[in-house]
Protein backbone atom coordinates (compact mmCIF):
# COMPACT_ATOMS: atom_id res chain seq x y z
CA UNK A 1 0.00 0.00 0.00
CA UNK A 2 2.77 2.40 0.91
CA UNK A 3 4.76 1.98 -2.25
CA UNK A 4 1.62 2.27 -4.34
CA UNK A 5 0.47 5.57 -2.85
CA UNK A 6 3.81 6.96 -3.83
CA UNK A 7 3.39 5.83 -7.40
CA UNK A 8 0.81 8.50 -8.12
CA UNK A 9 3.02 11.33 -9.16
CA UNK A 10 0.53 14.16 -8.83
CA UNK A 11 2.50 15.91 -6.13
CA UNK A 12 5.70 15.95 -8.14
CA UNK A 13 5.36 19.48 -9.47
CA UNK A 14 4.86 20.49 -5.85
CA UNK A 15 7.80 18.45 -4.64
CA UNK A 16 9.69 20.34 -2.03
CA UNK A 17 6.92 22.85 -1.46
CA UNK A 18 5.89 21.11 1.72
CA UNK A 19 9.35 21.69 3.14
CA UNK A 20 8.83 25.40 2.58
CA UNK A 21 5.54 25.31 4.49
CA UNK A 22 7.13 23.36 7.33
CA UNK A 23 10.08 25.75 7.47
CA UNK A 24 7.74 28.76 7.60
CA UNK A 25 5.71 27.11 10.34
CA UNK A 26 8.76 26.31 12.45
CA UNK A 27 10.32 29.70 11.80
CA UNK A 28 7.24 31.70 12.83
CA UNK A 29 6.91 29.49 15.91
CA UNK A 30 10.53 29.81 16.99
CA UNK A 31 11.16 33.40 15.95
CA UNK A 32 7.75 34.61 17.13
CA UNK A 33 8.90 36.15 20.42
CA UNK A 34 11.46 38.31 18.60
CA UNK A 35 9.16 39.52 15.85
CA UNK A 36 7.47 42.92 16.28
CA UNK A 37 4.02 41.37 16.63
CA UNK A 38 1.04 42.93 18.33
CA UNK A 39 -1.51 40.13 18.34
CA UNK A 40 -3.49 41.58 21.24
CA UNK A 41 -3.49 45.27 20.27
CA UNK A 42 -7.11 46.30 19.97
CA UNK A 43 -7.85 49.02 17.42
CA UNK A 44 -11.53 49.85 17.36
CA UNK A 45 -11.14 52.12 14.34
CA UNK A 46 -10.31 49.18 12.08
CA UNK A 47 -12.77 46.50 13.08
CA UNK A 48 -13.18 43.69 10.50
CA UNK A 49 -11.01 45.41 7.88
CA UNK A 50 -10.52 43.34 4.76
CA UNK A 51 -6.98 42.32 3.84
CA UNK A 52 -5.13 45.31 2.47
CA UNK A 53 -2.02 47.44 2.68
CA UNK A 54 -2.40 48.28 6.38
CA UNK A 55 -2.88 44.70 7.51
CA UNK A 56 -1.98 42.00 4.99
CA UNK A 57 -4.57 39.58 6.26
CA UNK A 58 -7.04 42.14 7.55
CA UNK A 59 -8.23 42.65 11.10
CA UNK A 60 -10.67 40.81 13.36
CA UNK A 61 -13.73 41.91 15.31
CA UNK A 62 -11.56 43.83 17.79
CA UNK A 63 -9.36 45.36 15.12
CA UNK A 64 -6.46 43.06 15.91
CA UNK A 65 -4.11 42.07 13.08
CA UNK A 66 -5.06 38.65 11.71
CA UNK A 67 -1.54 38.09 10.41
CA UNK A 68 -0.01 38.71 13.82
CA UNK A 69 -2.50 36.40 15.46
CA UNK A 70 -1.85 33.80 12.78
CA UNK A 71 1.88 33.85 13.56
CA UNK A 72 1.25 33.58 17.29
CA UNK A 73 -1.19 30.74 16.56
CA UNK A 74 1.57 28.99 14.62
CA UNK A 75 3.60 29.04 17.80
CA UNK A 76 0.73 27.57 19.80
CA UNK A 77 0.20 24.68 17.42
CA UNK A 78 3.94 24.05 17.01
CA UNK A 79 4.63 23.96 20.73
CA UNK A 80 1.63 21.74 21.46
CA UNK A 81 2.34 19.36 18.56
CA UNK A 82 6.00 18.97 19.43
CA UNK A 83 5.35 18.66 23.15
CA UNK A 84 2.55 16.12 22.82
CA UNK A 85 4.34 13.99 20.23
CA UNK A 86 7.57 13.96 22.24
CA UNK A 87 5.86 13.06 25.50
CA UNK A 88 3.50 10.46 24.06
CA UNK A 89 6.14 8.88 21.81
CA UNK A 90 8.64 8.54 24.66
CA UNK A 91 6.06 7.31 27.14
CA UNK A 92 4.32 4.99 24.68
CA UNK A 93 7.53 3.51 23.34
CA UNK A 94 8.82 2.81 26.82
CA UNK A 95 5.58 1.20 27.96
CA UNK A 96 5.07 -0.81 24.80
CA UNK A 97 8.67 -1.96 24.48
CA UNK A 98 8.80 -2.90 28.16
CA UNK A 99 5.61 -4.94 27.74
CA UNK A 100 6.94 -6.73 24.67
CA UNK A 101 10.30 -7.42 26.27
CA UNK A 102 8.91 -8.54 29.63
CA UNK A 103 6.15 -10.82 28.35
CA UNK A 104 3.98 -12.78 30.76
CA UNK A 105 1.58 -11.02 33.12
CA UNK A 106 3.09 -7.57 32.62
CA UNK A 107 2.48 -7.85 28.91
CA UNK A 108 -1.05 -9.15 29.35
CA UNK A 109 -2.06 -6.32 31.67
CA UNK A 110 -0.52 -3.62 29.47
CA UNK A 111 -2.16 -5.06 26.35
CA UNK A 112 -5.53 -4.97 28.12
CA UNK A 113 -4.98 -1.34 29.13
CA UNK A 114 -4.03 -0.48 25.55
CA UNK A 115 -7.18 -2.22 24.31
CA UNK A 116 -9.33 -0.16 26.66
CA UNK A 117 -7.75 3.11 25.50
CA UNK A 118 -8.19 2.07 21.89
CA UNK A 119 -11.87 1.46 22.59
CA UNK A 120 -12.35 5.23 22.91
CA UNK A 121 -12.48 7.34 19.81
CA UNK A 122 -9.24 9.25 20.54
CA UNK A 123 -10.50 12.79 20.12
CA UNK A 124 -13.53 12.04 22.32
CA UNK A 125 -11.35 11.11 25.29
CA UNK A 126 -9.18 14.18 24.71
CA UNK A 127 -12.24 16.43 24.58
CA UNK A 128 -13.66 14.97 27.79
CA UNK A 129 -10.29 15.14 29.55
CA UNK A 130 -9.52 18.67 28.40
CA UNK A 131 -13.00 19.70 29.48
CA UNK A 132 -12.61 18.21 32.94
CA UNK A 133 -9.06 19.51 33.45
CA UNK A 134 -10.12 22.99 32.43
CA UNK A 135 -8.75 25.16 29.64
CA UNK A 136 -5.10 26.11 29.20
CA UNK A 137 -2.12 25.13 27.10
CA UNK A 138 -0.67 22.75 29.70
CA UNK A 139 -3.94 20.89 30.10
CA UNK A 140 -4.29 20.54 26.33
CA UNK A 141 -0.87 18.90 26.23
CA UNK A 142 -1.79 16.58 29.10
CA UNK A 143 -5.13 15.60 27.55
CA UNK A 144 -3.66 14.88 24.12
CA UNK A 145 -0.64 13.01 25.49
CA UNK A 146 -2.87 10.90 27.74
CA UNK A 147 -4.63 9.71 24.60
CA UNK A 148 -1.65 9.76 22.24
CA UNK A 149 0.76 7.35 23.94
CA UNK A 150 -1.36 4.31 23.05
CA UNK A 151 -0.50 4.19 19.34
CA UNK A 152 3.23 4.29 20.05
CA UNK A 153 2.92 1.67 22.76
CA UNK A 154 1.15 -0.74 20.44
CA UNK A 155 3.67 -0.17 17.66
CA UNK A 156 6.73 -0.45 19.93
CA UNK A 157 5.39 -3.65 21.46
CA UNK A 158 4.78 -5.22 18.05
CA UNK A 159 8.26 -4.20 16.91
CA UNK A 160 9.94 -5.62 19.99
CA UNK A 161 8.01 -8.86 19.68
CA UNK A 162 9.07 -9.30 16.06
CA UNK A 163 12.70 -8.42 16.80
CA UNK A 164 13.05 -10.40 20.02
CA UNK A 165 14.04 -13.62 18.27
CA UNK A 166 16.69 -12.06 16.03
CA UNK A 167 20.15 -13.63 16.17
CA UNK A 168 21.95 -10.63 17.58
CA UNK A 169 19.45 -10.39 20.43
CA UNK A 170 19.82 -14.09 21.22
CA UNK A 171 23.59 -13.72 21.05
CA UNK A 172 23.53 -10.76 23.42
CA UNK A 173 21.30 -12.69 25.81
CA UNK A 174 23.61 -15.72 25.63
CA UNK A 175 26.50 -13.44 26.51
CA UNK A 176 24.65 -12.47 29.67
CA UNK A 177 23.54 -8.96 28.72
CA UNK A 178 20.79 -7.71 31.03
CA UNK A 179 17.18 -7.02 30.01
CA UNK A 180 17.19 -3.21 30.01
CA UNK A 181 20.46 -3.11 28.09
CA UNK A 182 19.10 -5.48 25.44
CA UNK A 183 15.99 -3.31 25.18
CA UNK A 184 17.84 -0.03 24.73
CA UNK A 185 20.91 -1.17 22.81
CA UNK A 186 19.67 -4.06 20.68
CA UNK A 187 15.90 -3.76 20.26
CA UNK A 188 14.86 -0.09 20.26
CA UNK A 189 17.40 1.18 17.69
CA UNK A 190 15.92 -1.25 15.17
CA UNK A 191 12.37 -0.28 16.07
CA UNK A 192 13.07 3.42 15.61
CA UNK A 193 12.18 3.81 11.91
CA UNK A 194 8.48 2.93 12.10
CA UNK A 195 8.13 4.91 15.33
CA UNK A 196 9.61 7.94 13.61
CA UNK A 197 7.11 7.64 10.76
CA UNK A 198 4.26 7.27 13.26
CA UNK A 199 5.48 10.34 15.13
CA UNK A 200 5.54 12.40 11.92
CA UNK A 201 1.91 11.58 11.14
CA UNK A 202 1.25 12.13 14.84
CA UNK A 203 2.33 15.78 14.49
CA UNK A 204 -0.38 16.33 11.86
CA UNK A 205 -3.00 14.65 14.01
CA UNK A 206 -2.07 16.74 17.07
CA UNK A 207 -2.11 19.99 15.08
CA UNK A 208 -5.72 19.22 14.09
CA UNK A 209 -6.61 18.01 17.58
CA UNK A 210 -5.23 21.12 19.30
CA UNK A 211 -7.10 23.37 16.90
CA UNK A 212 -10.22 21.24 17.45
CA UNK A 213 -10.02 21.62 21.24
CA UNK A 214 -9.44 25.36 20.88
CA UNK A 215 -12.38 25.53 18.47
CA UNK A 216 -14.57 23.99 21.16
CA UNK A 217 -13.25 26.54 23.65
CA UNK A 218 -11.25 23.92 25.56
CA UNK A 219 -7.79 25.03 24.42
CA UNK A 220 -5.85 28.22 24.94
CA UNK A 221 -7.83 31.03 26.50
CA UNK A 222 -8.30 34.54 25.14
CA UNK A 223 -6.50 36.69 24.36
CA UNK A 224 -3.95 33.98 23.46
CA UNK A 225 -4.30 32.89 19.84
CA UNK A 226 -4.74 29.46 18.35
CA UNK A 227 -5.83 28.71 14.81
CA UNK A 228 -8.77 26.78 16.23
CA UNK A 229 -9.99 29.63 18.43
CA UNK A 230 -9.50 32.07 15.55
CA UNK A 231 -11.85 29.98 13.40
CA UNK A 232 -14.32 29.76 16.27
CA UNK A 233 -14.33 33.53 16.78
CA UNK A 234 -14.46 34.17 13.05
CA UNK A 235 -17.53 32.06 12.36
CA UNK A 236 -19.84 34.74 13.80
CA UNK A 237 -18.56 37.29 11.25
CA UNK A 238 -18.29 34.92 8.31
CA UNK A 239 -20.65 36.81 6.02
CA UNK A 240 -19.01 40.23 6.44
CA UNK A 241 -15.40 39.15 7.01
CA UNK A 242 -14.72 35.68 5.60
CA UNK A 243 -10.96 36.22 5.93
CA UNK A 244 -11.28 35.62 9.67
CA UNK A 245 -12.17 31.98 8.96
CA UNK A 246 -10.25 31.52 5.71
CA UNK A 247 -6.81 32.61 6.92
CA UNK A 248 -6.39 30.33 9.97
CA UNK A 249 -8.11 27.42 8.20
CA UNK A 250 -5.81 27.70 5.22
CA UNK A 251 -2.75 27.86 7.46
CA UNK A 252 -3.97 24.82 9.34
CA UNK A 253 -4.65 22.86 6.16
CA UNK A 254 -1.30 23.73 4.60
CA UNK A 255 0.63 22.66 7.68
CA UNK A 256 -1.28 19.39 8.02
CA UNK A 257 -0.86 18.70 4.29
CA UNK A 258 2.86 19.45 4.49
CA UNK A 259 3.41 17.24 7.53
CA UNK A 260 1.50 14.38 5.90
CA UNK A 261 3.51 14.69 2.68
CA UNK A 262 6.74 14.72 4.69
CA UNK A 263 5.50 11.63 6.51
CA UNK A 264 4.78 9.88 3.19
CA UNK A 265 8.27 10.67 1.94
CA UNK A 266 9.87 9.56 5.19
CA UNK A 267 7.91 6.30 5.16
CA UNK A 268 8.90 5.52 1.60
CA UNK A 269 12.53 6.23 2.34
CA UNK A 270 12.68 4.24 5.55
CA UNK A 271 10.70 1.33 4.07
CA UNK A 272 13.28 1.02 1.35
CA UNK A 273 16.09 0.84 3.83
CA UNK A 274 14.44 -1.62 6.17
CA UNK A 275 13.43 -3.71 3.18
CA UNK B 1 -16.08 -19.80 26.26
CA UNK B 2 -15.11 -22.52 23.82
CA UNK B 3 -17.36 -21.17 21.10
CA UNK B 4 -15.47 -18.53 19.08
CA UNK B 5 -18.48 -16.22 19.07
CA UNK B 6 -18.70 -16.41 22.85
CA UNK B 7 -14.98 -15.73 23.12
CA UNK B 8 -15.26 -12.65 20.91
CA UNK B 9 -18.25 -11.34 22.86
CA UNK B 10 -16.44 -12.13 26.10
CA UNK B 11 -13.41 -10.06 25.17
CA UNK B 12 -15.68 -7.22 24.03
CA UNK B 13 -17.34 -7.35 27.45
CA UNK B 14 -13.94 -7.13 29.17
CA UNK B 15 -13.11 -4.06 27.11
CA UNK B 16 -16.46 -2.46 27.94
CA UNK B 17 -15.80 -3.07 31.65
CA UNK B 18 -12.36 -1.50 31.20
CA UNK B 19 -13.92 1.49 29.47
CA UNK B 20 -16.35 2.00 32.35
CA UNK B 21 -13.49 1.73 34.85
CA UNK B 22 -11.32 4.19 32.96
CA UNK B 23 -14.14 6.72 32.82
CA UNK B 24 -14.65 6.34 36.59
CA UNK B 25 -10.93 6.74 37.27
CA UNK B 26 -10.67 9.81 35.05
CA UNK B 27 -13.63 11.52 36.69
CA UNK B 28 -12.19 10.92 40.14
CA UNK B 29 -8.57 11.73 39.33
CA UNK B 30 -9.30 14.99 37.63
CA UNK B 31 -9.13 18.03 39.92
CA UNK B 32 -12.31 20.03 40.32
CA UNK B 33 -15.09 19.06 42.66
CA UNK B 34 -18.56 18.31 41.33
CA UNK B 35 -19.98 19.81 44.51
CA UNK B 36 -18.25 23.11 43.68
CA UNK B 37 -19.66 22.85 40.18
CA UNK B 38 -23.19 22.35 41.47
CA UNK B 39 -23.26 24.87 44.32
CA UNK B 40 -20.67 27.40 43.21
CA UNK B 41 -17.55 28.46 45.09
CA UNK B 42 -19.43 30.56 47.64
CA UNK B 43 -21.65 27.79 49.05
CA UNK B 44 -21.84 27.26 52.81
CA UNK B 45 -19.74 24.37 54.18
CA UNK B 46 -22.81 22.73 55.71
CA UNK B 47 -24.56 22.64 52.32
CA UNK B 48 -21.47 21.16 50.75
CA UNK B 49 -21.28 18.39 53.32
CA UNK B 50 -24.96 17.62 52.93
CA UNK B 51 -24.73 17.39 49.17
CA UNK B 52 -21.55 15.35 49.43
CA UNK B 53 -23.35 12.81 51.58
CA UNK B 54 -26.38 12.83 49.32
CA UNK B 55 -24.21 12.05 46.30
CA UNK B 56 -22.23 9.40 48.18
CA UNK B 57 -18.97 11.28 47.57
CA UNK B 58 -17.94 10.88 51.24
CA UNK B 59 -17.71 7.11 50.86
CA UNK B 60 -14.49 5.20 50.23
CA UNK B 61 -13.47 5.13 46.58
CA UNK B 62 -13.97 1.39 46.21
CA UNK B 63 -17.52 1.64 47.51
CA UNK B 64 -18.25 4.47 45.08
CA UNK B 65 -16.85 2.31 42.28
CA UNK B 66 -19.07 -0.58 43.35
CA UNK B 67 -22.16 1.65 43.39
CA UNK B 68 -21.17 3.07 40.00
CA UNK B 69 -20.90 -0.40 38.43
CA UNK B 70 -24.13 -1.53 40.05
CA UNK B 71 -25.81 1.56 38.62
CA UNK B 72 -24.44 0.82 35.17
CA UNK B 73 -25.76 -2.74 35.37
CA UNK B 74 -29.24 -1.30 35.98
CA UNK B 75 -28.62 1.23 33.18
CA UNK B 76 -28.78 3.94 35.80
CA UNK B 77 -26.34 6.71 34.91
CA UNK B 78 -27.46 9.13 37.57
CA UNK B 79 -29.24 12.44 37.10
CA UNK B 80 -28.12 15.61 35.38
CA UNK B 81 -26.87 18.37 37.70
CA UNK B 82 -28.70 20.88 35.53
CA UNK B 83 -32.30 19.72 35.57
CA UNK B 84 -32.19 16.53 37.67
CA UNK B 85 -33.52 14.43 34.79
CA UNK B 86 -32.11 10.90 34.45
CA UNK B 87 -29.04 10.88 32.18
CA UNK B 88 -30.33 7.85 30.27
CA UNK B 89 -33.47 9.76 29.28
CA UNK B 90 -31.38 12.68 28.00
CA UNK B 91 -29.11 10.35 26.06
CA UNK B 92 -32.06 8.50 24.52
CA UNK B 93 -33.44 11.84 23.38
CA UNK B 94 -30.19 12.86 21.70
CA UNK B 95 -29.00 9.54 20.29
CA UNK B 96 -31.23 9.35 17.15
CA UNK B 97 -29.83 12.60 15.74
CA UNK B 98 -26.26 11.34 16.09
CA UNK B 99 -27.11 7.98 14.54
CA UNK B 100 -28.82 9.65 11.57
CA UNK B 101 -25.83 11.93 11.06
CA UNK B 102 -23.28 9.11 11.36
CA UNK B 103 -25.24 6.85 9.00
CA UNK B 104 -25.60 9.61 6.41
CA UNK B 105 -21.90 10.47 6.65
CA UNK B 106 -20.90 6.82 6.33
CA UNK B 107 -23.16 6.28 3.33
CA UNK B 108 -21.80 9.39 1.66
CA UNK B 109 -18.22 8.34 2.38
CA UNK B 110 -18.75 4.91 0.83
CA UNK B 111 -20.53 6.35 -2.22
CA UNK B 112 -17.59 8.69 -2.77
CA UNK B 113 -14.69 6.48 -1.79
CA UNK B 114 -15.46 3.27 -3.67
CA UNK B 115 -15.76 4.74 -7.19
CA UNK B 116 -12.85 7.10 -6.52
CA UNK B 117 -10.59 4.36 -5.21
CA UNK B 118 -11.46 1.89 -7.97
CA UNK B 119 -11.01 4.50 -10.71
CA UNK B 120 -7.71 5.63 -9.23
CA UNK B 121 -6.43 2.06 -9.10
CA UNK B 122 -7.65 1.31 -12.62
CA UNK B 123 -5.91 4.41 -14.02
CA UNK B 124 -2.91 4.22 -11.76
CA UNK B 125 -0.41 7.00 -12.30
CA UNK B 126 -2.71 8.94 -14.63
CA UNK B 127 -4.54 12.21 -14.09
CA UNK B 128 -7.62 10.49 -12.62
CA UNK B 129 -5.42 8.81 -10.03
CA UNK B 130 -3.75 12.12 -9.33
CA UNK B 131 -7.04 13.94 -8.88
CA UNK B 132 -8.48 11.22 -6.64
CA UNK B 133 -5.42 11.08 -4.42
CA UNK B 134 -5.23 14.87 -4.36
CA UNK B 135 -8.81 14.92 -3.09
CA UNK B 136 -7.83 12.32 -0.53
CA UNK B 137 -4.88 14.35 0.77
CA UNK B 138 -7.01 17.50 0.98
CA UNK B 139 -9.88 15.67 2.66
CA UNK B 140 -7.57 14.37 5.36
CA UNK B 141 -5.90 17.74 5.89
CA UNK B 142 -9.16 19.71 6.08
CA UNK B 143 -10.45 19.66 9.66
CA UNK B 144 -14.24 19.46 9.95
CA UNK B 145 -14.42 22.59 12.09
CA UNK B 146 -13.11 24.47 9.07
CA UNK B 147 -14.88 22.59 6.29
CA UNK B 148 -18.21 22.97 8.11
CA UNK B 149 -18.12 26.79 8.34
CA UNK B 150 -16.90 26.99 4.72
CA UNK B 151 -19.84 24.90 3.54
CA UNK B 152 -22.22 27.06 5.56
CA UNK B 153 -20.69 30.17 4.00
CA UNK B 154 -21.06 28.92 0.42
CA UNK B 155 -24.26 26.87 0.46
CA UNK B 156 -26.29 28.51 3.21
CA UNK B 157 -25.22 32.15 3.21
CA UNK B 158 -24.20 32.78 -0.40
CA UNK B 159 -26.39 30.35 -2.33
CA UNK B 160 -29.14 29.93 0.26
CA UNK B 161 -29.70 26.28 -0.63
CA UNK B 162 -29.56 24.78 2.86
CA UNK B 163 -30.42 25.84 6.41
CA UNK B 164 -27.49 27.28 8.36
CA UNK B 165 -27.87 24.91 11.27
CA UNK B 166 -30.26 22.93 13.41
CA UNK B 167 -32.32 19.86 12.79
CA UNK B 168 -35.21 20.64 10.46
CA UNK B 169 -35.93 18.20 7.72
CA UNK B 170 -33.65 16.38 5.30
CA UNK B 171 -32.08 19.56 3.88
CA UNK B 172 -30.46 20.35 7.21
CA UNK B 173 -28.75 16.96 7.16
CA UNK B 174 -26.81 17.62 3.94
CA UNK B 175 -24.04 19.93 5.14
CA UNK B 176 -23.27 18.11 8.43
CA UNK B 177 -23.13 14.78 6.59
CA UNK B 178 -20.79 16.19 3.94
CA UNK B 179 -18.61 17.75 6.63
CA UNK B 180 -18.37 14.56 8.63
CA UNK B 181 -18.20 12.20 5.64
CA UNK B 182 -15.46 13.93 3.65
CA UNK B 183 -12.56 12.99 5.90
CA UNK B 184 -13.76 9.40 6.05
CA UNK B 185 -14.20 9.30 2.27
CA UNK B 186 -10.64 10.57 1.88
CA UNK B 187 -9.17 7.84 4.06
CA UNK B 188 -11.35 5.12 2.55
CA UNK B 189 -10.57 6.15 -1.05
CA UNK B 190 -6.88 5.64 -0.32
CA UNK B 191 -7.56 2.26 1.20
CA UNK B 192 -9.86 1.12 -1.63
CA UNK B 193 -7.25 2.14 -4.18
CA UNK B 194 -4.43 0.27 -2.44
CA UNK B 195 -6.62 -2.76 -1.89
CA UNK B 196 -7.84 -2.90 -5.51
CA UNK B 197 -4.29 -2.42 -6.80
CA UNK B 198 -3.20 -5.42 -4.81
CA UNK B 199 -6.05 -7.56 -6.11
CA UNK B 200 -5.56 -6.47 -9.73
CA UNK B 201 -2.23 -8.29 -9.77
CA UNK B 202 -3.84 -11.64 -8.96
CA UNK B 203 -4.10 -14.57 -11.35
CA UNK B 204 -7.89 -14.71 -11.25
CA UNK B 205 -8.07 -11.17 -12.61
CA UNK B 206 -5.88 -12.20 -15.52
CA UNK B 207 -8.15 -15.21 -16.04
CA UNK B 208 -11.26 -13.06 -15.93
CA UNK B 209 -9.79 -10.70 -18.48
CA UNK B 210 -8.53 -13.60 -20.64
CA UNK B 211 -11.99 -15.09 -20.87
CA UNK B 212 -13.19 -11.84 -22.34
CA UNK B 213 -15.13 -10.18 -19.52
CA UNK B 214 -15.68 -6.48 -19.84
CA UNK B 215 -13.42 -4.33 -17.71
CA UNK B 216 -16.41 -3.22 -15.64
CA UNK B 217 -17.35 -6.81 -14.86
CA UNK B 218 -13.76 -7.61 -13.94
CA UNK B 219 -13.61 -4.68 -11.57
CA UNK B 220 -17.01 -5.14 -10.01
CA UNK B 221 -17.34 -8.90 -9.81
CA UNK B 222 -13.75 -9.97 -9.30
CA UNK B 223 -11.61 -7.09 -8.08
CA UNK B 224 -13.97 -5.15 -5.82
CA UNK B 225 -15.48 -8.20 -4.20
CA UNK B 226 -12.06 -9.33 -3.00
CA UNK B 227 -10.73 -5.86 -2.24
CA UNK B 228 -13.74 -5.20 -0.03
CA UNK B 229 -12.50 -7.08 3.05
CA UNK B 230 -9.62 -4.89 4.24
CA UNK B 231 -11.82 -1.88 3.52
CA UNK B 232 -14.56 -3.27 5.76
CA UNK B 233 -12.15 -3.55 8.69
CA UNK B 234 -11.05 0.01 8.16
CA UNK B 235 -14.66 1.20 8.04
CA UNK B 236 -15.21 -0.39 11.46
CA UNK B 237 -12.08 1.22 12.88
CA UNK B 238 -12.82 4.61 11.35
CA UNK B 239 -16.31 4.68 12.82
CA UNK B 240 -14.62 5.68 16.07
CA UNK B 241 -13.17 8.67 14.30
CA UNK B 242 -16.60 9.34 12.85
CA UNK B 243 -18.25 9.32 16.28
CA UNK B 244 -15.47 11.48 17.69
CA UNK B 245 -15.66 13.85 14.74
CA UNK B 246 -19.40 14.06 15.28
CA UNK B 247 -18.71 15.97 18.51
CA UNK B 248 -17.15 18.85 16.57
CA UNK B 249 -19.46 18.62 13.55
CA UNK B 250 -22.56 18.67 15.73
CA UNK B 251 -21.23 21.73 17.54
CA UNK B 252 -20.59 23.53 14.25
CA UNK B 253 -24.11 22.90 12.98
CA UNK B 254 -25.96 23.01 16.33
CA UNK B 255 -27.04 19.44 15.55
CA UNK B 256 -28.93 18.12 18.59
CA UNK B 257 -26.97 14.87 19.05
CA UNK B 258 -24.76 13.25 21.67
CA UNK B 259 -21.73 15.24 20.53
CA UNK B 260 -23.19 18.67 21.10
CA UNK B 261 -24.68 17.37 24.35
CA UNK B 262 -21.16 16.43 25.49
CA UNK B 263 -19.80 19.89 24.73
CA UNK B 264 -22.74 21.57 26.50
CA UNK B 265 -22.28 19.28 29.52
CA UNK B 266 -18.54 20.04 29.67
CA UNK B 267 -19.23 23.76 29.60
CA UNK B 268 -21.71 23.51 32.44
CA UNK B 269 -19.55 20.98 34.34
CA UNK B 270 -22.45 18.52 34.36
CA UNK B 271 -20.35 15.45 35.29
CA UNK B 272 -23.04 12.73 35.07
CA UNK B 273 -23.97 13.83 31.54
CA UNK B 274 -20.30 14.02 30.47
CA UNK B 275 -19.79 10.53 31.82
CA UNK B 276 -22.91 9.24 30.08
CA UNK B 277 -21.92 10.67 26.69
CA UNK B 278 -18.39 9.28 26.84
CA UNK B 279 -19.66 5.87 27.95
CA UNK B 280 -22.36 5.71 25.30
CA UNK B 281 -20.07 6.65 22.40
CA UNK B 282 -17.30 4.29 23.51
CA UNK B 283 -19.63 1.36 24.05
CA UNK B 284 -21.20 2.00 20.64
CA UNK B 285 -17.73 1.96 19.14
CA UNK B 286 -16.78 -1.34 20.80
CA UNK B 287 -20.09 -2.80 19.66
CA UNK B 288 -19.54 -1.72 16.05
CA UNK B 289 -16.03 -3.12 15.98
CA UNK B 290 -17.19 -6.44 17.41
CA UNK B 291 -19.95 -6.60 14.80
CA UNK B 292 -17.42 -5.77 12.06
CA UNK B 293 -15.24 -8.67 13.17
CA UNK B 294 -18.21 -11.02 13.13
CA UNK B 295 -19.39 -9.76 9.73
CA UNK B 296 -15.88 -10.19 8.39
CA UNK B 297 -15.91 -13.86 9.31
CA UNK B 298 -19.32 -14.34 7.71
CA UNK B 299 -18.37 -12.66 4.45
CA UNK B 300 -14.99 -14.34 4.01
CA UNK B 301 -15.21 -18.11 4.35
CA UNK B 302 -11.42 -18.28 4.72
CA UNK B 303 -11.61 -16.58 8.09
CA UNK B 304 -12.64 -18.42 11.21
CA UNK B 305 -12.91 -16.81 14.57
CA UNK B 306 -11.04 -18.18 17.52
Amino acid sequence: MHASTRASGWADPLRGLHWLVLALWALSALAGPWLPLAPDRIDLTRILDAPGAGAWLGTDDLGRSVLDRLLVGARTSFVVALGVVLISALLGTLIGAAAGAAGGWTDLVIVRIIDVFLAFPGILLAIALAGLLGPGLGNVVIALAAVGWVGYARLARAQVLSLRGRDHVLAARALGVGGPRILFRHLLPLALAPLLVEATFGVAAIVIAEAGLSFLGLGVQPPAASWGSMIRDGVAYMLVAPHLVLAPGLALMLVVLAVNLAGDRLRDRLDVRTG
Amino acid sequence: MDHPLAARLGSALVVVLGVCTLVFVLLHLVPGDPVDAMLGESARPADRTALRTALGLDRPLMEQYGRYLAGLARLDLGASFQDQRPVTAILAERLPATLILAAAALLLALLLAIPLGVLAARHRGGPIDGAAMGFSLLGIAMPNFWLGPLLILVFSLWLGWTPVSGFEGPASLVLPAVTLGTALAAILARMVRASVLEVLGEDYIRTARAKGLTEFAVLRRHALRNAWLPVLTLVGLQLGGLLGGAVITETVFAWPGIGSLLVEAIQSRDYPVVQGCVLLISVLYVLVNTLTDLAYARIDPRIRLG
